[in-house]
């Protein structure tokens, strides 16, 4: 017989970010129990919601089917007192053992039949194990010391299989068939069957179905916001308030700022992308018949604004120029000093890398709105706030624009800055952080990264390609090398679709500079589907061995009156006829002229004279094409020939 | 007048955490910066035995001062704080059934439980938890404890600390807490504004810094004597205060601006010490010691 199964697992509000990774946990290892088990039947849902967490299956058999195995016991020859120990160990007599040759000898051995278990009793065992085994980045306990731990205390659990409930416990809740409603809205008592378990749940206030409560809140304009709030509710509902037209006198990015991190509210914008003096909320209710919810979240975000107010007005009586003093007091690192320390260093850097008059000012500046009120209270928007008040303090646009993208790209779809001076002043900042971090022995260690050094390091390499800028990672020591030649091997291949092959053949020729390497890059991919591509890949990689094996890195000329008239002239000439011209014109004629010297010419000659000269042309042949990439790193279809 | 005063709403709070067990305390008669930092909380919570208690908790938070000119930010703010150790099963449902005792419809509200990890790294201690959003406004923390003093907790305790100015202000839909009625006829203002403009003034402008290391250095040794002692004459109590008296100078410092960033976390580290010394000697059975 196969039944429906249901697992609820019952807590405390769990954080909004855990529970997608905690629901697809929870879909693998049930998967993964059915296959274990040999239970059968499908998963035909998982889902999730602040308090609950949730999967569904379809035709479970009820009964495990019964299995057959064969073990293996102690070797014939280690005699009958062996065979009736083993018998015994089997739970049967010798005479029912058969005996089996394997590779070592003979052996005794038996053919054990399981029976298989009730379905129930397994998943009875299974269940809690798999229920504490979904991980959460941090957990507690709530039953005392040494006791079970979860993101939050399980506080019911429902485990059904048909009508029957598994039986098991957690940390003295017992399974059963109750579940329990919203909070306010809900029944707290609700028996469930397989069958109706959704629909029980809707009539009591939870919407188990994430896209459902999605499309409850509408995407309002901001995707990411709308699914964080559907993770945070059961039963979301909005509802639209207004605030005082007076407060859009504020900077746009500062009220969008309050409204959506601190209050996670929607803001809405007009036609033109104008802010209006509205926002909506997300209930976790059905409805607020008083106003009083709508009355509250404005309340709320009155006195949000009001302190952000005060804080620009604050701030306004202290220019970004005079704070330039008080950074000496703002630990950028303890062991690297303070942030005025840091903007020397990145005035310096911007100069060197030929910043003007406007890059340099926005260096000197770009760091002080760290003492200011409104980023001490609003720290995502430090930057932005630097360039706004540059803007209102009469600073070059190219400045205060510099000043406000400085810390982009803030992830690695984010932009980069919009202006030459923002790109180079940006930078600057992230490449001093950088070698300033590197050269004191604060390196990234595995998941840990407290100074956002990855990021860093990304935004340097997206900058500079991406940005078109002229970069050669001055001051670079050892351990930065290899870190940066990860980042940009990664951002080449990962973020910019090359092969893995082609990104390491082209970094085998250098990577001092990133726009170069973005276009040879291009010129490998693009040569790569032509025909004769591989094959010359191969034999670079040929030509490579040969040269290694020989131990000969000589650079010198061939002598051309030791070439032996045919393929070896012929490849000669070849390569004479086309320096100069690029690759992509150059391959198709090489191709067959390689091809046929390998085939004829002998490279280890018995001459020295003549086999020197024969590695020297192999060996110029190599070095020409390797300013563009390392072909010998590109892995090939064809079959290297030994040689 | 209708809405209830502030001090209506304490007595209504206490009253109902009183039925449900808890012994209520007065407030600990030092300067505290929270009402987990009074041993009715950071000492009861350590150790197997149950407890539970409910107490208001006037808090210090010298940089948090704004000459009384700001109307939602206090140097002094009420707590009040309420601990169930061992928590009960239905903790949520009575922490909502409180909100419901002063006067707070849910049925016409938002109630949002949203994960705030609380953590004080001067007192080796941290918990789970929220804060709990009541139409969009944090109104309670709430959290497992899960350290104290740097020693993991034999019983897992909720502790909830209500914001009083803030849910107050909420309940009587006023903007500024000095507008809230403390008692009939009586506005916050006149209780409490004076104390907030002076201790501004002493708080940024005129605690003499010198003064105030030498105070910390004095009652740090205090407490480290205390805890040497401690193997002779069982003194704990006596040891936290001094304790106390070193984290609340700390945070005058701080508003004093005299601590570089750099020197804040050796200060803090020096603080901690303290608590998880005398944490340690709170769980050595007098006998042993």
């Amino acid at each position: 017989m196969s039944l429906p199964f249901l697992l609820e697992i019952g807590t405390e509000e769990i954080p909004d970010w855990m529970i997608p990774s905690a629901a697809k946990q929870l879909d693998e290892l049930f998967q993964d129990l059915l296959d274990r088990t040999r239970l059968g039947g499908t998963i035909s849902s998982v889902d999730a919601t602040p308090r609950r967490l949730v999967v569904r299956a379809q035709g479970i058999s009820d009964r495990q089917p019964d299995s057959e195995e064969l073990v293996l016991g102690p070797p014939k020859s280690a005699g009958p007192g062996a065979a009736t120990g083993f018998a015994r160990k089997m739970g049967t007599t010798p005479d029912r053992l058969s005996t089996e040759s394997t590779p070592r000898g003979e052996y005794f051995a038996f053919k054990k039949h399981s029976k298989g278990q009730p379905a129930t009793e397994i998943l009875a065992t299974e269940l809690p194990q798999l229920i504490l085994k979904i991980y959460f980045p941090k957990t507690m306990y709530w039953n005392g010391k040494g006791s079970e731990r979860f993101i939050r205390p399980i506080r019911w659990l429902v485990a059904l299989l048909g009508d029957a409930i598994v039986p098991f416990s957690i940390a003295g809740v017992e399974a059963g068939s109750v579940t329990r409603g919203h909070r306010q809205l809900g029944s707290q008592h609700i028996p469930v069957t397989t069958e109706n378990y959704a629909e029980q749940l809707r009539s009591s206030f939870v919407e188990l179905n994430f896209d459902e409560r999605l499309l409850r809140i509408g995407s309002q304009g901001d995707l990411d916001l709308a699914r964080t709030l559907a993770y945070m509710t059961e039963w979301p509902t909005p509802i639209e308030g207004t605030f005082d037209a007076g407060f859009l006198t504020l900077p746009a990015e500062v009220l969008t700022t309050v409204m959506r991190h601190h209050q996670r509210y929607f803001s809405v914008k007009d036609a033109h992308g104008n802010l209006l003096p509205r926002f909506v909320a997300i209930m976790n209710t059905d409805s607020d018949p008083e106003g009083l919810v709508r009355r509250g979240n404005e309340r709320v975000l009155r006195a949000r604004f009001n302190d952000a107010r005060f804080f620009w007005e604050q701030d306004q009586k202290k220019p970004l120029e005079d704070r330039l003093e008080d950074l000496k007091h703002v630990t950028f690192q303890a062991r690297l000093g303070s942030f005025f320390q840091k903007t020397e260093r990145v005035v310096a850097l911007v100069k060197e890398l030929g910043g003007d008059q406007n890059s340099q000012r926005a260096a000197l500046l770009a760091k002080c709105d760290l003492t200011t009120d409104m980023v001490k209270e609003f720290t995502d928007l430090q930057g932005i706030v630097g360039g706004l008040y540059a803007r209102v303090q009469g600073e070059h646009k190219e400045v205060s624009q510099a000043i406000y993208d400085h810390y982009k790209p803030l992830s690695m779809e984010g932009e980069i800055p919009s202006t030459e001076t923002g790109r180079i002043v940006a930078l600057a900042d992230k490449w001093d952080t950088l070698v300033s971090c590197f050269n004191v022995g604060l390196l990234p260690t595995g998941s840990k990264d407290p100074l956002g050094l990855r990021r860093a390091a990304q935004g340097v390499v997206r900058i500079v390609v991406e940005g078109q800028v002229k970069f050669d990672f001055p001051g670079m020591n050892d351990a930065l090398r290899e870190f940066m030649r990860d980042r940009i091997e990664t951002y080449f291949r990962d973020h910019r679709g090359f092969a893995y092959d082609e990104v390491r053949a082209c970094m085998a020729a250098g990577w001092a500079d990133l726009v170069d390497l973005q276009s040879r890059l291009e010129r490998v991919q693009a040569i790569r589907p032509t025909p004769d591509f591989e094959p010359i890949a191969a034999s670079f990689k040929r030509i490579k061995n040969i040269l290694e094996q020989a131990k000969f890195s000589e650079r010198i000329a061939v002598l051309a009156n030791l070439l032996e008239p045919g393929p070896e002239q012929d490849l000669y000439q070849e390569i004479r006829r086309g320096e100069g011209q690029p690759l992509e014109s150059r391959i198709a004629a090489l191709r067959p002229k390689v091809d046929l010297f390998f085939d004829k010419v002998l490279v280890n000659a018995p001459d020295q004279a003549v086999r020197h000269n024969r590695l020297t042309l192999l060996l110029n042949l190599l070095n020409e094409f390797s300013e563009i990439a390392d072909f010998s790193e590109i892995v090939t279809q064809t079959n290297e020939p030994k040689n | 007048m209708s809405e209830p005063t502030f001090q209506d709403t304490v007595f209504q709070l206490k009253q109902y955490w009183a039925t449900r067990g808890c012994i209520i305390q007065e407030p600990y008669d030092l300067e505290v910066g929270a009402g987990t930092m009074a041993p009715e909380t950071f000492l009861r919570v350590l150790g197997p035995q149950p407890y539970r208690v409910a107490y208001v908790q006037p808090s210090r938070r010298p940089a948090d001062g704004r000459y009384g000119e700001n109307p939602n930010r206090l140097y002094k703010h009420q707590q009040l704080q309420v601990i169930l150790k061992p928590s009960p099963a239905d903790v949520m449902d009575q922490y909502l059934g409180s909100l419901a005792a002063i006067g707070i419809d849910l049925r016409k509200h938002d109630i949002k439980f949203e994960e705030d990890n609380w953590e004080a790294p001067t007192l080796g201690a941290w918990g789970i938890g929220w804060q709990v959003m009541l139409d969009g406004l944090e109104i309670t923390q709430f959290t497992y404890f899960q350290q104290c003093g740097g020693i993991d907790l034999d019983l897992v305790p909720a502790e909830l600390t209500y914001g009083l100015e803030r849910l107050v202000a909420f309940i009587q839909n006023v903007e500024s807490v000095y507008d809230i009625e403390w008692a009939p006829g009586v506005p916050y203002r006149d209780v409490r504004f004076e104390d907030e403009r002076q201790f501004s003034i002493y708080n940024f402008e005129l605690a003499d810094v010198p003064t105030l290391w030498t105070l910390f250095d004095l009652h740090e040794k205090e407490c480290q004597r205390l805890l040497t002692e401690f193997k002779k004459r069982h003194c704990v109590l006596p040891a936290y205060d001094q304790a106390l008296k070193c984290s609340h100078i700390f945070n005058l410092l701080d508003s004093r601006g005299a601590i570089s960033v750099t020197e804040r976390v050796g200060v803090i580290a020096r603080v901690r010490k303290l608590a998880l010394g005398v944490a340690e000697m709170w769980m050595t059975p007098e006998e042993a010691a």
